[in-house]
């Protein structure tokens, strides 16, 4: 069985999808979008999906706000949220490094993390790359605190971050995350080296589980061109199908 | 075109945006009204504080590079697929832009809080953010209808100048149609003057017609509008053109060095109007 870097990683997150009614996906986020997809092939349509921006996969009719009040109304079982940096303690920098506000690097900026982190159950931090620059002891600007203080009003948060070496769990009373699977292609060596922050692991770890041959279908197939829909420039470029074999693992 | 009613002129329309004017636009998926900032651009606009609602794209990359905002408050600015915006990353770095951070329920949250002539609104999250650390104006209280200690964060009221948008579809009498783009409406019942670009104008009243009236935002809340062909382009308008993602993606590379950005600011927004 061959597959693609992606394509594991959008396994991975189905599986994470598995049993919800409803998840959400960012205008930015190709992966996390096409493992939606699928899984709402997978579900036989039972599992809601709303990807922003995109006008056949979306239903709100109430304007940009009705995703945030749909939230904290509890009918988002899922979302995604990515980060320039993240820390330890499942903290999010999305708006840049350095000072505040003149910074060395700046990015887009915190979009809605810094309410959805806090009322959505089931949050899945994504970042594919997997590097010290990117996982850091302490991030520089929080978009969005992976922890609370318990007075504080937070039915959501993070849940599990996955990326280009491994996935991991977060574990909400030790307030670190856990190293579940790691990659094929890559050692529990590898991911230490480059996370720039203290993880839990157990003594054995296990590889990351290939993707389902009914999923690599639905990839290769009809959600490739839901996913076009969307994220033009990825279906083109990384869900290119069964021809491209130099990519696979 | 005889200018009489709210139909006007684009020009005439670039011109009722003031100097130093808090000015809400919104997102690239929402109807950005880009041939208005391209007459907004070359008629020299100063001093804006502009609020993107709750995000935007080459338009206000466009208004800053192009040194027409002092500041800006958005929950983010992106060109989507095709990166970062160059000239805002720019401009926060050198400190030419003064930026507010916020995040899209807060935005949305203060429009609404405007929009019903209230100081502010209540909304959950927030709490712990480095947002809520520099938006000094954004406060945290407690809850005082809660038994407990149940702290809530307040959003003042954003209440803009102008609102400028663009839309499929507008009437003589100065009714728009946006649809399901629920944000325009808040934007409208929010802002002080609201100034829209449209495809087409059409002579029967938008509101004659019960499937489309409830996507309609009524004359009473529009100051002026002008009728601009492809006027949200290189950015698309939903259900009529897609985004220009050539153009953006040729944009994103002239415009990494200022000389570039001039280059293009000279090619397509200082030479006129474009054919549509």
């Amino acid at each position: 069985m061959d597959f693609t870097p992606q394509e594991l990683l959008i396994a991975s997150i189905t599986r994470m999808l598995r049993g919800l009614n409803h998840v959400a996906v960012g205008a930015s986020s190709p992966i996390p979008g096409a493992a939606a997809l699928a899984a709402r092939r997978l579900s036989d349509g039972h599992l809601r999906v709303s990807v922003l921006g995109s006008r056949k996969n979306n239903f709100f009719t109430d304007g940009g706000r009705e995703l945030f009040d749909c939230a904290a109304q509890g009918r988002i079982d899922a979302f995604f949220l990515g980060g320039g940096q993240i820390d330890g303690q499942a903290n999010i920098n999305l708006v840049g490094t350095g000072g505040y506000p003149r910074t060395d690097v700046r990015w887009p900026g915190s979009f809605g993390s810094a309410y959805l982190y806090f009322l959505v159950p089931r949050v899945i931090l994504f970042r594919e790359e997997h590097t010290p620059r990117v996982f850091v002891p302490k991030v520089d600007f929080i978009s969005a605190p992976g922890v609370s203080e318990p007075n504080v009003y937070r039915p959501g948060g993070p849940y599990a971050l996955l990326t280009g070496k491994a996935l991991f769990a977060f574990d909400k009373a030790r307030q670190r995350f856990r190293l579940e699977t790691v990659h094929p292609g890559f050692s529990v060596a590898d991911v230490e080296a480059s996370t720039g922050f203290e993880f839990d692991r157990t003594a054995h770890v296990d590889v990351t589980p290939a993707p389902e041959p009914e999923l690599l279908a639905l990839l290769r197939g009809p959600v490739r061109d839901e996913v076009a829909e969307t994220y033009p420039q990825f279906a083109a470029t990384v869900m290119c199908g069964s021809d491209d074999k130099e990519n696979r693992v | 075109m005889a200018e009489h009613g709210p139909i006007v002129s684009l020009d005439a329309l670039a011109a009722q945006v003031p100097d130093g004017a808090l000015l809400a636009v919104p997102p690239d998926y929402s109807g950005v009204a880009m041939e208005a900032t391209r007459a907004l651009i070359r008629r020299g606009v100063k001093r804006l504080h502009l609020v993107a609602v709750p995000t935007s794209g080459l338009q206000a990359e466009l208004l800053i590079g192009a040194g027409c905002v002092e500041t800006i408050e958005a929950a983010a600015i992106t060109l989507g697929e095709a990166g970062p915006a160059p000239r805002f990353s720019a401009a926060v770095k050198s400190g030419a832009v003064h930026i507010r951070d916020a995040t899209c329920p807060a935005i949305h949250a203060a429009f609404q809080a405007a929009e019903k002539g209230i100081p502010f609104m209540p909304l959950r999250g927030i709490i712990g953010t480095d947002m809520l650390r520099y938006r000094t104006d954004w406060r945290t209280i407690q809850n005082p209808l809660a038994e407990g200690d149940d702290p809530i964060v307040l959003l003042p009221a954003i209440q803009p100048d102008i609102a400028l948008f663009h839309v499929p579809l507008a009437d003589r009498e100065g009714n728009v149609w946006i649809g399901r783009r629920r944000e325009l409406v808040t934007m409208a019942h929010a802002a002080k003057r609201t100034l829209v670009t449209a495809e087409t104008i059409q002579e029967q009243s938008l509101l004659e017609d019960e499937r489309l009236a409830a996507g309609v935002i009524p004359a009473l809340y529009v100051s002026a509008i002008a009728e601009a062909e492809r006027g949200a382009w290189p950015i698309g308008l939903e259900g009529r053109y897609e985004p220009d993602a050539a153009h953006i993606a040729d944009y994103v590379r002239t415009a990494r060095s200022e000389d570039g950005f001039r280059a293009y600011l000279a090619q397509h927004v200082l030479a006129g109007r474009r054919a549509a």
